[in-house]
């Protein structure tokens, strides 16, 4: 459940949301807890919201290895890929 | 060293072991690390960790799993506010499993007709309300600080445009208090933490200088993947090679000494500690749990429902109490893998995949199976 994903900021929206594409899929999260944000930056994403900023490397290495936890990995990426907050 | 090779670096990592290996055999004594988080339980068992390290270092599991500390009668509370006329409950896909009391879930309730929604955020149960003016709708929120800056957020945003029928069940909890409480007790014999990365990026790694300060012992903050944990360890023997004790921060690439200042001003503006709040196994423990602030009170569910407050004794059989403040293995509970299970679970331990139990019945055989390709 403390699972912070990595995902990339693809666009910026009005209200402090933005579009995140996180393997591949692009839904939109709230950017409420971290500030000075920018298309092309890599986060880790939380429940919807950006918590931190990382670098693409570190993005890639983390996304690799969740991606290795199986059953956790696939129920996190099926809950984003249901989220509509807008 | 199959288990290693699907590591990001495998040579590093056999480095590590190696290194940890010429470590503890100089230290030449038993060393208890209790790691925090149970993302990390999660890894220790995923990949076999506690097999390719030296028998004299032992993982300890922590409190931190938030699916886990929630005692049955915050669930029974939660079934009693799904029951409710006109209510639409939401929470997070962990909860809809864990059992109340009589064993009852959210998903049994659901399943009987209360209409019980599992969503990803907490803005997701916000949009469901604005979508749906004529209902309330609760989110029951858990989580440690790792997550209850996002409800913070969320009970925020519900002020600003006036979603007045929208409310939270917050069971949102504190990372310190429950290690002080496992400190405190002086049962259980530590060594030293590996502190967890992803509440870390919120509380900031300074936030746990009290464990070297006032009980003396060292902690690193620590990511998720096998090699971050294998330095931990190789860190916290370091110190204690070099007689320190400190804070350190292996997980900087993601952590900073203060955290992250907009969440802690939000959880400062949201919410307001609790006298005391009830924690599986570790019982009542004051200054622990987060209500709503005075400021934000009309969206607090327990108000808005004058929610009964249940208490609820654990399953006689459960043994979770004694998981999760590192006193038992999953495997030396007496109902592991007998009457408790993922698929029919009796404690919330074998419900969330973090829990200790639900790691090590899902890995136990990668665990075995290192054990015996180190024997």
């Amino acid at each position: 459940m403390c699972l912070g994903i990595p995902g990339e900021v693809v666009e910026l929206h009005d209200g402090d949301l933005a579009t995140v594409a996180v393997s591949g899929v692009r839904r939109d999260i709230s950017l409420g807890l971290l500030d000075g944000v920018t298309v092309g930056d890599w986060v880790l994403v939380h429940v919807g919201f950006a918590l931190s900023k990382i670098d693409e490397a570190e993005a890639a290495a983390t996304l690799d290895q969740v991606k290795r936890l199986g059953r956790v990995w696939d129920e996190e990426i099926e809950a984003y890929s249901e989220t509509q907050i807008r | 060293m199959r288990f290693v090779d699907e590591y990001r670096d495998p040579q590093a990592a056999k480095e590590l072991i190696v290194a940890i290996k010429r470590l503890s055999d100089r230290l030449g004594r038993k060393l208890r690390f209790m790691e925090v988080c149970g993302g990390h339980t999660h890894t220790i068992y995923r990949h076999g960790l506690e097999q390719l390290l030296p028998e004299a270092v032992e993982f300890v599991h922590g409190p931190g799993c938030p699916v886990c500390v929630i005692p049955m009668g915050r669930v029974d509370d939660a079934l009693w506010l799904a029951a409710q006329p006109g209510v639409i409950l939401t929470t997070f896909g962990d909860m809809m499993r864990v059992p109340g009391g009589h064993k009852a879930s959210l998903l049994q309730a659901q399943a009987a007709g209360a209409d019980v929604r599992f969503v990803y955020s907490p803005l997701d149960a916000l949009k469901i309300a604005r979508d749906n003016p004529d209902r309330q709708v609760v989110f029951f929120a858990v989580g440690f600080e790792t997550t209850s800056p996002s409800t913070a957020v969320t009970v925020v945003q519900a002020d600003r445009l006036g979603v007045e029928n929208f409310s939270v069940f917050s069971n949102h909890v504190l990372i310190r208090p429950p290690l002080e409480a496992i400190l405190g007790t002086g049962g259980l014999q530590l060594d030293g933490f590996i502190g967890p990365g992803h509440v870390a990026t919120v509380v900031g790694s300074d936030h746990f200088r009290f464990i070297p300060a006032e009980h003396g012992l060292p902690i690193v903050i620590t990511g998720f993947e096998p090699l971050d944990i294998l330095q931990a360890v190789d860190m916290l023997l370091s110190q204690y090679r070099d007689g320190r004790c400190e804070v350190e921060n292996q997980y900087a690439r993601v952590v900073l000494p203060g955290g992250n200042p907009e969440a802690l001003r939000l959880l400062g503006e949201v919410f307001t500690l609790r006298e005391t709040f009830e924690w599986r196994g570790l019982g009542y423990i004051p200054l622990s749990g987060y209500g709503l602030a005075p400021r934000y009170q009309r969206f607090d569910a327990e108000r808005r429902f004058q929610v009964p407050g249940r208490r609820q004794a654990d399953h006689p059989a459960c043994q979770c109490g004694l998981v999760l403040t590192g006193q038992l293995k999953p495997w030396e509970c007496r109902v592991f893998g007998k009457g408790c299970t993922p698929e029919d679970p009796i404690g919330t331990c074998m419900v969330s995949p973090e829990g200790a139990c639900a790691a090590y019945f899902n890995y136990g055989r990668l665990h075995r199976e290192a054990a015996a390709a180190f024997a």
